[in-house]
C-alpha cells in the first residue's frame, strides 16, 4: 500500500516538465539544477553509495535491482580489480513494448539525467560514461547531446568538474535498431562495436563489463532520480512508496483509456487509481486485460485492479512490475491475436544466440498464426505451454523468458478463448479482423 | 559475400590508440570509394577519438557511411573496416544485425509504422495496410526512385516507445503521433509531392541522410534542431493533473540531511 501521507501523484522527476524550454540548462539551473552535484562533490564517494543504499532506490529498467548495492559491487582500491578503469553506462535503449517513460524524460529534462550521471560516476569512481540511446529516439539524442554540450561549457563535465579534481567524459551513443540491446550485456557488446548479443553471467558487468572492466549499467529513470535523493535525503525519498519499493515512479498508461499519458505516482499505486486518474476506460468499454510493465510482464485481468503496483505486489499477483508500462486493452481485443503480435515481436528480436529462444519463438509464432487463422487444435495450447517451459530459464538473457510471459499468462486466464478458436473452425476471417481491429 | 579487394590481414594491422593513428587517406590501391571525402575522414577521426577503444566507433561510423551514400554499401563496409582496422567480415556482421542500417538505396524519407500490439489494436495495422496500398509498396520497399525528391521507403516496425500517443509512425525518426488512416495517407501524399510536414514531436523534417549524420553524432545545426517540439498533452497529463489538484511530492527538508557514516570496510 502506498504511504497514506503522500498525494495520489507525486511529481519529482516530472516536476519541471511543464516549464518553457524545460530541457535547457538555463531552466534547469533556475529550478535548482546541479545543486545536488555541488553537494555530492563534498561527500566521500562511499557516502553517496551508502546514501543510495539507504534510500532503497531500485532500478527502474524493469528488474528492480537495488541501485546502491549495484554501485557497491564495483571493486575499488589501488591494486587488483579496483585498479582498472571503471565505467558508467546508461541504458536509454527504451524499446520494451508499452514502455515510453525514458524518452519523454530525456526530451523534457535531459539535465537531470546528466547531473545523475556525474554524481553516479563520482560515486563509483568512473571517468567515462556512455549514454546509449535508442537510435530511433532521434530527438532525445539531440536533447541529451545538447545537454552534454551545455554541461561541458558550464564546467559540470570534463576535466576537474567544478574544481573538485574529478574528471568525467560523457559520450552520447546512438543505437541502430535492436530491442536486444536493452539487455545490459548485449548493450555492452553493442557499445563495443559488435552485434548486440547477451553475454553469459557471471561474470557480471560489475567486475567484467565494458572493455572487461568494472561497469555499472543503469536505466535513465534510475539515474535521473539520483539528484533528488542527494538533495532530499533517504528519509524524504522513503516518504513515498512502500518499504521495499520506495520512491516515486513514472507510470506510462496507454491503450483503451480516456487520457493516456505519463503519471508519476508513489510506487504501490493500483490500476484502479491509475484508471481514475486517466479518466477511466475509453467510451466505457470494459477492461479485459493489461500489463503492469511491458509485454514481458505476465498479463493481468480485471480481477487485479487492486494489486499494488510495486515490485512485491506485482510478483505476488503472478506478474512482474517491469517498467510500469501499463498497457490497457478492452473487451474488443482478441487475446490470442494480441499474443500472436507480441510473439512475432520476440521472434523478430531474438538475437539468435541461444537455441531455445531462437527456435522456440519461431515455432510459437507458427502455432499462434494457425490458431488465430482458425486452424489450431486444443493440443496446440498444450504444445505452447510445453515450448514455453523449454524456453523459460534456458537462455542467456531474459528475452526468451519475456517471450513466454504473454503466452503462459494468456493461457492461464483466457484458455477458453484459445479453445473457442479451435472449436469454431473453419474460422470466419471477418470476425478475426473485427476481434483484433481498431478501437 | 565476395570481397573484390582486400584481405583480413591487410585490414588488421596492430592496433594503435586513436590519437596516434596515421590516417591512410585512400592512397594508391585503396579500395575506398571517393564518396568518403576529406570531410568524412575528418568526421571519422572525430568520432573515433570519443571512445576509449576505437572499435566502439563502429555503430556511429556505419551511421556516417549511411549519411554519405544513403545506405551501407560494400564500399561503406570497407571504409569502416579500414578506419577501425578490423576485418570487413566483422563490419558486415554488425551492419546486418541492426535494422537501421539499410543495405540497399533508400528513399528521401523513411516512413516507419508501428504495428506492435498496442498500436495495432488502436489502428496501426490498418494504417500500415493502407499506406502499402497508397504507395504501392511492401515492407522496406521504396515508392519513387531511391534518393530522389519525394521518394518514400515504407517499413513496419516494432514498438516506437510512444504508446501513450498510439497509433504512431515516424518519418526519418521524427514522431507523428495519434495517427489515423486519413492523417497518415495525407502525410505520405505530402511527402511524395516533395513537401515536409512538421512532426508532432521532433525537429523539422529533413531527409534520411541528414538524420543519419546526426545519428553518427555529427550535428551541423544542433542549436536549431534541438528546439523542435517535444511537449505534448500526453506527456504532461500527470503533472498537469497534479497541478490542477494541488498534489505534490512531500517537501524536501529545508537543509539536506547529513551524509551517512562511511560504511565499515569489510
Amino acid at each position: 500500500m502506498s504511504t497514506p501521507m503522500s498525494d495520489p501523484l507525486t511529481p519529482v522527476l516530472t516536476r519541471h516538465w511543464r516549464l518553457p524550454r524545460s530541457w535547457s540548462l538555463q531552466t534547469y539551473e533556475q529550478t535548482g539544477g546541479y545543486q545536488a552535484l555541488r553537494r555530492a562533490l563534498t561527500a566521500h564517494p562511499d557516502q553517496l553509495i551508502q546514501l543510495v543504499k539507504d534510500s532503497g532506490l531500485r532500478g527502474r529498467g524493469g528488474a528492480g535491482f537495488p541501485t546502491g548495492m549495484k554501485w557497491g559491487f564495483i571493486p575499488q582500491g589501488p591494486a587488483g580489480p579496483g585498479a582498472k578503469p571503471k565505467y558508467l553506462v546508461i541504458n536509454a535503449d527504451e524499446s520494451e513494448p508499452g514502455t515510453c517513460k525514458d524518452i519523454p524524460t530525456m526530451l523534457a529534462d535531459p539535465h537531470s539525467l546528466i547531473e545523475g550521471c556525474v554524481i553516479t560516476s563520482y560515486a563509483i569512481r568512473a571517468n567515462f560514461c556512455a549514454i546509449y540511446v535508442r537510435g530511433e529516439a532521434l530527438h532525445c539524442i539531440r536533447r541529451v547531446r545538447h545537454a552534454v554540450d551545455e554541461a561541458y561549457a558550464a564546467g559540470y563535465l570534463g576535466r576537474d568538474v567544478l574544481g573538485s579534481g574529478f574528471d568525467l567524459e560523457i559520450v552520447v551513443h546512438a543505437g541502430a535498431g535492436a530491442y536486444i540491446c536493452g539487455e545490459e550485456t548485449a548493450l555492452l557488446d553493442s557499445l563495443e562495436g559488435r552485434r548486440g548479443q547477451p553475454r553469459l553471467k557471471p561474470p557480471f558487468p560489475a567486475t567484467s563489463g565494458l572493455y572487461a572492466a568494472p561497469t555499472v549499467v543503469n536505466n535513465v529513470e534510475t539515474i535521473a532520480t539520483v539528484p533528488a535523493i542527494v538533495q532530499g535525503g533517504s528519509d524524504w525519498f522513503r516518504s513515498m512508496g512502500t518499504e521495499k519499493s520506495p520512491g516515486p515512479k513514472i507510470y506510462s498508461v496507454s491503450g483503451h483509456v480516456e487520457r493516456p499519458g505519463q503519471y508519476e505516482a508513489p510506487l504501490g499505486i493500483t490500476l484502479r487509481s491509475l484508471l481514475e486518474l486517466a479518466g477511466g476506460m475509453r467510451d466505457g468499454v470494459p477492461l479485459k486485460f493489461w500489463t503492469p510493465g511491458g509485454s514481458s510482464t505476465p498479463l493481468l485481468t480485471a480481477d487485479h485492479l487492486d494489486v499494488p503496483l510495486d515490485f512485491e505486489g506485482a510478483v505476488a499477483a503472478g506478474s512482474i512490475l517491469g517498467t510500469t508500462a501499463v498497457m490497457v486493452f478492452n473487451e474488443t481485443v482478441s487475446v490470442p491475436w494480441a499474443v500472436l503480435k507480441w510473439t512475432e515481436f520476440y521472434k523478430d528480436e531474438s538475437c539468435g544466440k541461444c537455441t531455445p529462444c531462437r527456435e522456440g519463438t519461431y515455432w510459437l509464432v507458427q502455432i499462434l498464426e494457425r490458431m488465430v487463422h482458425g486452424r489450431g487444435t486444443p493440443e496446440d495450447v498444450d504444445a505452447m505451454v510445453d515450448i514455453c517451459d523449454n524456453i523459460l530459464g534456458r537462455s542467456f538473457c531474459a528475452l526468451g523468458d519475456g517471450a513466454t510471459s504473454p503466452i503462459t499468462s494468456a493461457i492461464q486466464y483466457f484458455r477458453q478463448e484459445f479453445l473457442d478458436l479451435c472449436a469454431e473452425q473453419p474460422a470466419k476471417p471477418a470476425d478475426l479482423v473485427a476481434a483484433g481491429g481498431d478501437r | 559475400m565476395t570481397l573484390p579487394e582486400g584481405t583480413p590481414e591487410m585490414n588488421s594491422p596492430a592496433p594503435v590508440a586513436p590519437e596516434e593513428r596515421v590516417w591512410r587517406s585512400g592512397g594508391e590501391g585503396s579500395p575506398v570509394c571517393p564518396a568518403f571525402d576529406e570531410l568524412t575522414r575528418q568526421r571519422t577521426k572525430e568520432i573515433i577519438s570519443r571512445y576509449p577503444q576505437s572499435r566502439s566507433a563502429l555503430l556511429p561510423l556505419l551511421h556516417l557511411v549511411q549519411a554519405v551514400e544513403g545506405y551501407v554499401s560494400q564500399d561503406g563496409i570497407r571504409y569502416c573496416a579500414e578506419a577501425l582496422e578490423v576485418t570487413t567480415a566483422e563490419v558486415s556482421a554488425v551492419a546486418t544485425f541492426y535494422t537501421m542500417y539499410k543495405r540497399t538505396p533508400r528513399g528521401e524519407h523513411l516512413v516507419s509504422v508501428c504495428t506492435n500490439t498496442l498500436c495495432a489494436a488502436l489502428g496501426g495495422d490498418e494504417i500500415y495496410a493502407r499506406l502499402q496500398a497508397r504507395l504501392g509498396v511492401g515492407h522496406e520497399e521504396t515508392a519513387g526512385e531511391p534518393g530522389t525528391t519525394g521518394s518514400v521507403t515504407l517499413e513496419h516496425v516494432e514498438c516506437l516507445a510512444a504508446c501513450d500517443f498510439a497509433p504512431v509512425l515516424q518519418v526519418n525518426y521524427e514522431y507523428f503521433d495519434n495517427q489515423t488512416v486519413s492523417s497518415a495517407e495525407a502525410l505520405v501524399d505530402a511527402l511524395r509531392r516533395g513537401e515536409r510536414p512538421p512532426p508532432t514531436r521532433g525537429a523539422p523534417l529533413t531527409d534520411l541522410t541528414t538524420v543519419s549524420l546526426e545519428l553518427a553524432g555529427i550535428f551541423p545545426a544542433l542549436a536549431e534542431s534541438v528546439q523542435g517540439s517535444s511537449v505534448a498533452d500526453e506527456t504532461l497529463r500527470g503533472t498537469q493533473l497534479a497541478a490542477d489538484r494541488g498534489w505534490v511530492a512531500p517537501a524536501m527538508p529545508d537543509l539536506p540531511p547529513p551524509w551517512p557514516d562511511l560504511p565499515e570496510k569489510g
